[in-house]
């Protein structure tokens, strides 16, 4: 990765994801998707920020929600899982298979990180939602069913419980001291430590896509009328 | 020996560091669709970096989530949905990119408009800030959805930074029964394999049956590869492929046309290609499909039941399945075709298109939504669909019929706009998902045909196209 790897302040842009220790919540629920993390009304917005309020809507509250709702004076569903005391304050979230499918929406990971996310457990996640978690900063990990089956029973046997996750190392570890280890794409795990911005790590090969792009037009002239 | 999809990654490679089978890469980006939705935060950051577009002319942009169906003379109501609609024309205009605005006939859901137009092109790279981006792949295209910092990546360098799918093959051979239409293949395949069964994998779906389709088929097929959990669906381009885009605005014409049919007819995959998996369906097995649950996974057969969670054993499964019966008021067991309706929706990026509105015609001409139906919608594609539509008299179908024909947009898709689902409403949608409260909070959503939807308006409940005997008048 030698050409993506210069670290150059011009190419920071989002935070440096550091060591991350944090209470962590269970959503035992396969295919949660992106209409559930983030309702589309919320979608109208024309900004990055504020979608945490509104992460899982339709779950977290009992009254239906609008743009512009005062959250604090909504009614929250006890039921709901980020809503108990235990939970609050989470910072990595445990989920089932096929995490974040549906829309291609950046909104889901925003309203996640919005909350206070930093980092996302699941068996299997949707191709788009998992690229689009990199992209600002978000850690998504895939660990095998048993592994997470584990950790879903720990956690709801354990008040308070929290896991720590070394990304450089790649590994996690649980209140007793057991480690985790599990994979990330190089190019990633250097951005997502680095807090690189890959638009500036793109354009440093500006001329190669000028050339390919050059070479295209030649060969496929009627791309480009 | 190469499969379609390897053809089109190496045509569009720009870099790459390794060939380590998951190494990133540089992908050259021929088409960017954009609408309003996904793509105001990167216009913003994209300013605030100082950077331009990288190519104007690759850009194609339209308002089609936000968009009223009805009354548009007098505006956009919502003032939220009105500023992003605004946001996208503004920044086209400063930013000189081709926008197709509210009022213009040509406007519609971007994934209608840019085939429509012939702005999708086999062999091209496209993207667009929308998961259904899968339906160019029709045309033998690279196409996927991406999010808004990707947005913004492919706005700025015209390249996407993304690593290699595997590759799926989905045979379907044989001939389709009467009544059993593109969006039943889908909907069957996803059946099989699951929602996250194309999770990592480029699909293309080859066969008899895919070759008989119409574009219009092809596009509703590639269209829902992205409910199979695959970012990317694709046809081999022949005859049908080529027929389309002859003569459409954004084509390519006299000598250039003969150069790019001599290269496009090289668009499929070598005979001998190896996929990492491959399905096969038979044609003939598929019937009218149905869903009774909150993923497009959880469906049926119009001579099936609601299942029963009791019989299921094991525990994520069957909480699944008790989750989503509760959600949509459905009882184990239930037959299908004793689901009763409140309302109908034919419209979509899925099924808007002219030949849908065509089939769905057919059924109804002559007949009457049933009373028990609170509303039955028509939402065509494009404002270009509904010309054409209306040049036929298929709104007059519709409409004598009892059903609404409105503006073109996304509409009850996804409700983003007015028109949606009350709280415990049941719907027979032709849209892609029925997750909760896809169509309205509380909405119950069952995903059908374009045929099924238009059969179920006519009876109140779900039936069997074929056996729909309500009389016609004359
Ligand atoms: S019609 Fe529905 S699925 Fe298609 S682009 Fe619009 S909202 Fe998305």
């Amino acid at each position: 990765m030698k050409h993506w790897s210069v670290p150059h302040s011009k190419y920071l842009i989002m935070d440096k994801f550091q060591i991350v220790t944090g209470i962590v919540v269970p959503l035992d629920r396969a295919n949660v998707d992106t209409d559930a993390i983030i309702p589309k009304q919320f979608l109208k917005s024309i900004k990055r920020t504020g979608f945490g309020q509104n992460l899982f809507d339709e779950w977290r509250y009992l009254d239906h929600g609008e743009p512009g709702m005062d959250a604090s004076q909504r009614q929250l569903n006890p039921d709901f899982v980020l809503n108990q005391p235990r939970y609050q304050s989470a910072r990595i979230l445990l989920a089932r298979d096929n995490f974040g499918c549906g829309s291609s929406r950046e909104h889901a990971p925003w309203a996640l990180q919005d909350y206070g996310f930093k980092v996302i457990i699941a068996p299997s996640f949707a191709d788009i939602f998992f690229n689009n978690c990199f992209k600002i900063g978000l850690l998504p990990i895939v660990l095998n069913g048993n592994i997470l089956d584990q950790l879903f029973r720990e956690v709801n046997e354990t008040e308070g419980y929290t896991l720590t996750v070394d990304l450089q190392e790649q590994v996690l570890t649980t209140p007793a001291g057991e480690r985790v280890e599990f994979s990330v794409d190089t190019f990633r795990k250097h951005c997502l430590l680095n807090g690189l911005d890959d638009i500036g790590l793109t354009l440093q090969h500006a001329d190669k896509i000028r050339e390919f792009e050059q070479k295209r037009r030649k060969q496929q002239p009627w791309l480009f009328v | 020996m190469q499969t379609l999809y390897d053809k089109l990654w190496d045509q569009h490679l720009v870099h790459t560091e390794s060939n380590a089978p998951d190494s990133m890469a540089l992908l050259y980006i021929d088409r960017h669709l954009v609408h309003e939705v996904t793509s105001p935060q990167a216009f913003e950051s994209l300013k605030l970096a100082g950077r331009k577009p990288w190519r104007v002319n690759s850009i194609l942009a339209v308002a089609d989530h936000n968009v009223p169906t009805s009354g548009r003379d007098f505006g956009i109501n919502d003032p939220v949905s009105r500023l992003q609609v605004d946001t996208l024309d503004k920044n086209c205009d400063e930013l000189g990119i081709t926008e197709f605005k509210m009022r213009d006939v040509r406007q519609g859901i971007v994934h209608v408009i840019g085939p429509e137009q012939g702005a999708t092109l086999p062999g091209m790279t496209v993207v667009c800030g929308d998961s259904h981006t899968s339906t160019h792949g029709a045309f033998a295209c690279l196409a996927f959805g991406i999010g808004t910092s990707e947005v913004e990546h492919v706005l700025a360098t015209q390249c996407l930074l993304t690593s290699k799918s595997k590759t799926m093959r989905i045979a379907v051979e044989g001939k389709l029964g009467l009544g059993v239409t593109a969006k039943d293949i889908a909907l069957a395949i996803i059946g099989r394999i699951g929602t996250a069964g194309g999770t990592g994998y480029a699909i293309e779906f080859t066969g008899d049956a895919i070759r008989s389709l119409s574009m219009e088929g092809r596009m509703t097929l590639c269209n829902m590869a992205i409910e199979a959990g695959a970012r990317a669906g694709m046809i081999a381009v022949d005859d049908t492929t080529i027929e389309y885009i002859k003569g459409r605005p954004f084509a390519p014409q006299g000598g250039l046309w003969e150069q790019a049919v001599a290269y496009w007819r090289t668009l499929h995959s070598d005979t001998d290609a190896v996929f990492d998996k491959t399905v096969s369906l038979e044609a003939a097995g598929i019937r009218p499909q149905v869903t009774w649950g909150t993923s497009p996974e959880m469906v049926t057969t119009i001579d099936g039941c609601v299942p029963d969670p009791a019989g299921v054993t094991d525990q994520g499964k069957r909480q699944n399945i008790e989750q989503a019966l509760k959600y949509m008021g459905l009882q184990p067991n239930t037959p299908i075709q004793s689901i009763a309706l409140d309302k109908i929706f034919i419209g979509s990026c899925t099924n808007s298109r002219i030949e849908d509105l065509r089939a769905a015609a057919k059924v109804i001409k002559g007949r009457r939504v049933a009373s028990t139906i609170k509303l039955a919608l028509v939402v065509p594609g494009s404002g270009l669909v509904k010309q054409q539509a209306e040049q036929e008299g298929l709104d007059k179908i519709f409409t004598a019929a009892g059903f609404e024909w409105r503006e073109p947009g996304c509409s009850m898709c996804l409700a983003m706009n007015d028109d949606r689902l009350s709280k415990g409403e049941r719907c027979a949608s032709t849209s892609n998902r029925n997750f909760e409260g896809r169509q309205g909070p509380g909405g119950r959503t069952h995903l059908v045909s374009p045929v099924m939807a238009a059969a179920a308006a006519v009876a109140g409940h779900f039936v069997d196209v074929n056996e729909l005997d309500a009389p016609r008048m004359p």
